[in-house]
């Protein structure tokens, strides 16, 4: 190699550095350590990239999939080897759960020592093989330039998912000339876009003939940007709409034709209209068990459509008769083609007939609550939340029973605005995910819902939000019990409330202050609205809002396990409409 | 049902685990595995025998595709195709009697003696994994010192191929 040549080398560091820049990204979430130095000096070494130190590896990873949700670009995760490694596995199976494009780099020993037990050496390849898309060891600084391009690739086409790469610093060190691939051609790879004709046009004639319809869309509407094309199919047909928990968002929430949420604790009506219809057409979503209920008692009438990227999602919990495995938008664009050639229409009197069912079901009111309680009650906060936002905001929520309250009661206008571990259900999840959004959406209204038990889970992640002046709405529902779980106890357990009492909880307006933010604490249903319009008016600081609840309120209506749709547990308060 | 699948895939560092992993992560069986790299040493071919309903092998082919490094699959139990395994056993042949028995049988199966010494021979058998059960109950156990099977190997008939 001559004089020349050599000036061209890069160490592996810039190369890495210089690869990400290549891609795009514009922000990585991290933290530092040994086997990581020279990446890091690397990062130091340039502008364009921007790097947010948090304080735990899981809040990089959540971090980074906040950002990709709210997004839809990938989210950048930098850890170090050993324990690095080990705490981003939470944040990456809880992406691989929910189909989040993201690229986790984890650093490791040289390559020399690997498998020597050395300091800080972990089998991250191992360990994450479980729960990513795929992951790659890089043994060489000549693969380094040419596997990252692989990764972005493979974490953002197909169906999505994280894809991790462990770099030994050995690796970092080494040179080689830096030549980033444009495109990338994989044999084994090969993900599919367009469905198959033959079966777009079968499952067309089969929703024309459908007496009682119902659309059922999840998570894979969002993923795949096909908002718009969900709309005009719906609103085409004018059949009932449901949505899983991932899914909402998509559609407007507002109109006619949505009936609610489906599942554990979906409306009466979206459950009620599933186990009575005739012709299910599932979009981008996955039929999992809390959305199903017991199985073998699941849409007992229905024939099914099922409409997926991945062909491995169709018939796994749910025999379906027509399958079309493809990109939702593409499917969808050639269906409403379809349909609107064809002469055969849905069929008017069937609907009429179908819709003034679901709207008995619907006048049951199931999402009542008590509104003259003396204590707050977590709908109520989550309602008004919905009414000053006008459904506009980012809510990142963690997991448990104010997760569900937000599904049941925030008026989600955009999709990508709804970040939550549905697929996982992470605790700790919310705040570091939060700050991924506001990172990618410094102007806009991030909001945090989140309980006492899960707050605490990251909570460290209040320094970076101090750092990096990150001024999310943090809206904690405060019922001093881990309340989903309670929930449980209370209903299948017979009050044995085992564990699910938070003692000793801090004192979290102090502790706001200490991180250098705005506590608030609210403790009457009076309060409610002030303080929420209060606490979003204030633009350029996070504010810690505590909202103390009422202890004893749950989530309805709820399907227990090994019930099915028809067979709900409604609030006492839902049963007086 | 048994059923036996046949891979090509990368011949890559951890594609072996990738496929194990699979099994064992969703709870599918593995009767026998075998992998080794084809005429193309960038690729592996693998065959692996696995039980269950046909939702659960539709599950499988899908999963397995799934695997990045996985570049194709098939099913060779949805058509004709032959199954063959390697078996070596050792034998305790200290008799005339014995190494005259041990002799006949292994004609009878069609398989060979390579490797004799004062004691032992040691032979060598092909053949469907029911054939080399057969073989090893027609013999006295006692003689028996060591059996090492390859796991099954499965190639279509006629001309049908997995290639790329």
């Amino acid at each position: 190699m001559n004089k020349a040549n050599e000036a061209e080398m890069m160490m592996g560091g810039d190369i890495f550095v210089n690869a990400l820049i290549a891609e795009g990204v514009e922000h990585i979430f991290g933290y530092p350590g040994g086997a990581t130095l020279h990446i890091y000096d690397a990062i130091f070494k340039q502008n364009k990239l921007q790097h947010i130190l948090v304080r735990h590896e899981q809040g990089a990873v959540h971090a980074a999939d906040g950002y990709a949700r709210s997004t839809g670009k990938p989210g950048v995760a930098l850890v170090t080897s050993g324990p690095g490694a080990t705490n981003a596995i939470t944040g990456i199976a809880t992406a691989y759960l929910d189909s989040i494009p993201m690229v986790i780099i984890t650093g490791q020993v040289p390559t020399a020592l690997i498998g020597n037990d050395a300091f800080q050496e972990v089998d991250a390849i191992g360990i994450s093989r479980p729960c990513t898309k795929h992951n790659f060891l890089v043994k060489d600084v000549k693969d380094l330039a040419e596997i990252m391009k692989k990764a972005f690739y493979i974490a953002t086409t197909g169906r999505p998912g994280p894809v991790l790469v462990d770099i030994p610093k050995d690796v970092t060190i080494n040179r080689a000339v830096f030549e980033y691939p444009e495109t990338v051609e994989m044999r084994s790879y090969k993900p599919v876009v367009s469905g198959h004709l033959g079966q777009i046009r079968k499952a067309a004639e089969m929703m024309l003939s459908a007496k009682r319809p119902m659309i059922y869309s999840g998570g894979g509407v969002v993923l795949g940007d096909s908002s718009k094309e969900l709309i005009d199919l719906t609103r085409l047909l004018g059949y009932p709409i449901t949505q899983t928990l991932m899914g909402l968002g998509s559609y407007p929430p507002t109109d006619k034709q949505f009936v609610g949420m489906l599942g554990m604790h979906g409306t009466y009506e979206a459950n009620m209209a599933m186990h009575e219809c005739d012709v299910l057409i599932a979009i981008g979503a996955r039929f999992e068990d809390r959305v199903t209920g017991a199985v073998d008692k699941f849409c007992p009438y229905a024939k099914i459509i099922h409409i997926d990227i991945d062909p491995s999602s169709i018939s796994k919990n749910v025999k379906v008769d027509i399958p079309i495995v493809g990109a939702v938008d593409q499917v969808l664009q050639d269906l409403i083609q379809t349909i609107k050639e064809t002469d055969q229409k849905p069929d008017a009197e069937a609907l009429t007939t179908w819709w003034k069912q679901i709207e008995i079901w619907r006048a049951k009111n199931c999402l009542r609550y008590d509104r003259n309680s003396p204590l707050i009650k977590p709908q109520f906060v989550l309602e008004k939340l919905s009414e000053l936002t006008e459904g506009n905001a980012f809510i990142a929520s963690d997991v448990g029973q104010h997760q569900m309250f937000v599904a049941q009661y925030y008026q989600f206008a955009q999709p990508r605005h709804w970040i939550n571990s549905g697929g996982l259900g992470t605790m700790g999840f919310g705040l570091p995910a939060a700050m991924g959004v506001q990172i990618a959406h410094p102007d806009e209204t991030v909001v945090c819902v989140t309980g006492d038990g899960s707050i605490q889970m990251c909570i460290q992640e209040l320094s970076t939000c101090q750092q990096f002046d990150l001024p999310i709405k943090i809206i904690m529902l405060n019922n001093g019990y881990l309340g989903m779980v309670r929930q449980w106890q209370e209903l299948f357990y017979d009050k044995r409330y085992s564990h699910t009492y938070m003692e000793a909880l801090p004192d979290f307006i102090k502790l706001a202050e200490s991180y250098g933010h705005i506590g608030m604490r609210i403790e009457k249903p009076s309060e409610v609205e002030n303080a929420l319009a209060e606490g979003l008016a204030i633009k350029d600081r996070l504010v810690f809002m505590d909202f103390v609840i009422d202890q004893d309120e749950m989530v309805y209506p709820m399907i227990a396990a090994g019930k099915g749709h028809h067979e709900m547990l409604l609030s006492p308060e839902g049963e007086l409409a | 049902m048994r059923h036996t699948i046949s891979i090509l895939l990368e011949n890559e560092a951890g594609a072996l685990s990738r496929v194990a992993g699979l099994f064992s992560a969703r709870g599918y069986n593995i009767e026998s595995l075998t992998v080794a790299p084809t005429e193309d040493p960038s690729m592996s071919r693998m065959t692996i025998v696995t039980k269950g309903t046909d939702e659960i092998i539709e599950q499988i082919t899908k999963q397995l595709n799934k695997l990045i490094d996985v570049i194709k699959l098939i099913d060779l139990t949805e058509g004709v195709y032959i199954e063959r395994e390697l078996m070596l056993v050792k034998v305790n042949v200290s008799t005339a009697h014995h190494r005259e028995e041990i002799k006949r049988f292994v004609d009878i199966f069609r398989g060979r003696i390579i490797d004799v010494s004062e004691t032992n021979y040691t032979i060598e058998m092909t053949g469907t994994g029911d054939k080399l059960d057969a073989f090893i109950k027609t013999i006295d156990s006692t003689l028996i010192l060591e059996v090492v099977r390859s796991g099954v190997l499965g190639i279509a008939r006629g001309s049908k191929s997995l290639r790329v």
